[in-house]
């Protein structure tokens, strides 16, 4: 758990203080959900509210307490750029903070470092800053699609979100804290906290080298923004090219170890089958597990929805994205014929190795039901595979997508 | 620096004591939980049991049709690994009642 000198107001708290006023206490304060709309996800037991939360627009609401957001799908086609109010929300345990005194808060350095440091956000505006477009995609992106299904999180593809981070990194910060010899890891901790003690508290950890990376990121502006206070306001760490479970939100402690951490969200949970594609034969259990980390390469259609329609007999555009874990996307292949023929698309910009990679193809189709796929290669050649793989957390899934289309 | 105001759940406080001490403070209010686990027999325990740490979505998402072991495994997990102080005798009855509420069981 971490401490903080300064007002933070924890959400499981207030609801205590809340129900023992019982249901008057909400008089004068939104006591109704905006309850916009449902939407139901192509899953089993898909539906699901769309609800509008502070400082976001109507998302998917996947829980409530602690509250997991998912991005309407739709969203992915406005831009390659995620805005803020439509990022992914994903917290583990319910003691989030709601309320946060950005001057008061303070980000500790300590452990196995020459001077501990106490820095407020003003502090790291002063150091040398760093800016780059980074995906954030949760683990367990896509979960809802497994088959045979597991427990956890039932997402749909929208647990992932590309913006452009602004902060100092991190391997600034430890110089200027200075390592001692036998550094091993480095830890972070944020503002959240389980409900009961004996909860596990969400700390990760990284090893020296990557830490050292001169990329992992302590970020205090998101799209040249404040962070969302649900994407982790005023400070998160950013892991480019890896998976969500580390860009840890409202970080307020960053400890070098001289051993690895052994904690249950490490140890246990967010692991992945030792071997190359991370997956086991369907519903059988792996030997031995690695702690997740880089992601694999995915690509989507976003202009058109599974099961939507394009125009007939007339050249359109299809268009859509792809991201790999930051070594860049090399080609984009798409399919209009189920996967027979293969076509190159039009690569878009590049906003870095870390960021979404818009691609276009232009094509015309008859009438018709038409199967589009679309296949994605990273620069050392690495790709998608044409069938699902299976884990039995639901993890790195990224099948080759298929979206069924009528052009009328 | 801008101040945003999105909506009524939405509130940026800040005020300026000096020109170089600005204070900036956001608070948020989430909105009321609206969910809550189906009533049936053993649901007061389970309602107990689970919903002290997180919403009763948790549950009722989960993939349809699943069996007694799939819940059983998940009231476990609970208790073992996030430390639920669910009792020994308590966990079958809150996995047959999940099962029964959420899974194939009838």
């Amino acid at each position: 758990m971490s401490r903080l000198s300064g007002s933070i107001g924890h959400s499981a708290r207030r609801r205590h203080v809340l129900r023992a006023l019982g249901a008057g206490a909400m008089l004068g304060s939104p006591a109704l959900r905006a309850v916009a709309e449902t939407v139901t996800l192509p899953i089993g037991n898909g539906e699901r509210p769309l609800v509008r939360y502070p400082q976001k627009r109507p998302l998917i609401v996947v829980t409530e307490r602690p509250p997991q957001l998912e991005t309407p799908f739709d969203v992915f086609n406005e831009g390659v750029v995620t805005p803020n109010d439509a990022f992914f929300v994903r917290y583990h345990l319910a003691g989030i903070p709601t309320s946060i005194d950005a001057d008061a808060y303070r980000i500790t350095v300590k452990g196995k470092v020459s001077t501990p440091l106490s820095l407020s956000v003003a502090d790291l505006q002063k150091m040398d800053a760093v800016e780059y477009y980074a995906v954030n995609q949760c683990s367990g992106n896509s979960r809802g699609f497994f088959e045979p299904r597991v427990a956890g999180g039932q997402l749909a593809n929208g647990a992932m979100g590309n913006a452009k981070w602004r902060g100092v990194t991190l391997e600034t910060v430890l110089a200027k804290a200075g390592l001692q010899d036998g550094a091993k890891q480095v830890k972070f901790d944020g503002l959240d906290t389980p409900v009961i003690p004996a909860t596990p508290d969400f700390v990760k950890a990284l090893d020296i080298d990557h830490a050292l990376d001169g990329e992992v990121m302590l970020a205090y502006a998101m799209n040249d923004a404040d962070l969302p206070m649900l994407n982790g306001y005023p400070v998160r760490l950013i892991v480019p090219g890896w998976y969500g479970t580390y860009w840890v939100k409202h970080l307020t402690e960053i400890t070098v170890l001289d051993g690895v951490l052994n904690d249950f969200w490490m140890a246990t949970a967010y692991r992945i089958p030792d071997n190359t594609c991370a997956c086991v034969p369907p519903g059988s259990a792996p030997a031995t597990t690695v702690p997740i980390s880089r992601f694999d390469v995915r690509s989507f259609v976003t202009s058109v929805r599974d099961g939507g329609s394009v125009p007939a007999g007339r050249p359109f555009t299809l268009r859509g994205l792809a991201f790999d874990g930051g070594f860049g996307i090399r080609d984009v292949t798409v399919s209009v014929d189920g996967g027979a023929t293969w076509m190159s698309a039009v690569l878009g910009r590049e906003l870095g190795k870390y960021s979404f990679r818009e691609w276009r193809l232009d094509t015309t189709l008859p009438a018709g039901p038409h199967t589009i796929k679309v296949r994605a290669v990273n620069s050392i050649g690495q790709s998608q595979p044409g069938e699902p793989l299976w884990n039995p957390a639901g993890y790195m899934r990224n099948v080759v997508e298929t979206t069924r289309v009528r052009a009328a | 620096m801008r101040i945003a105001r999105r909506s009524w759940r939405y509130t940026v406080a800040m005020g300026l004591f000096a020109a170089a001490f600005p204070v900036t403070a956001v608070k948020i209010e989430l909105p009321p939980e609206s969910t809550s686990l189906k009533p049936a027999a053993g649901s007061d325990l389970a309602i107990r049991q689970c919903t002290t740490c997180h919403s009763a979505d948790y549950v009722a998402i989960q993939p349809p049709g699943k069996p007694l072991a799939f819940w059983r495994a998940e009231v476990e997990k609970m208790k073992k690994v996030y430390g639920a102080p669910i009792r020994d005798d308590d966990v079958e009855p809150i996995a047959q009642y999940l099962a029964r509420a959420y899974g194939d069981a009838k």
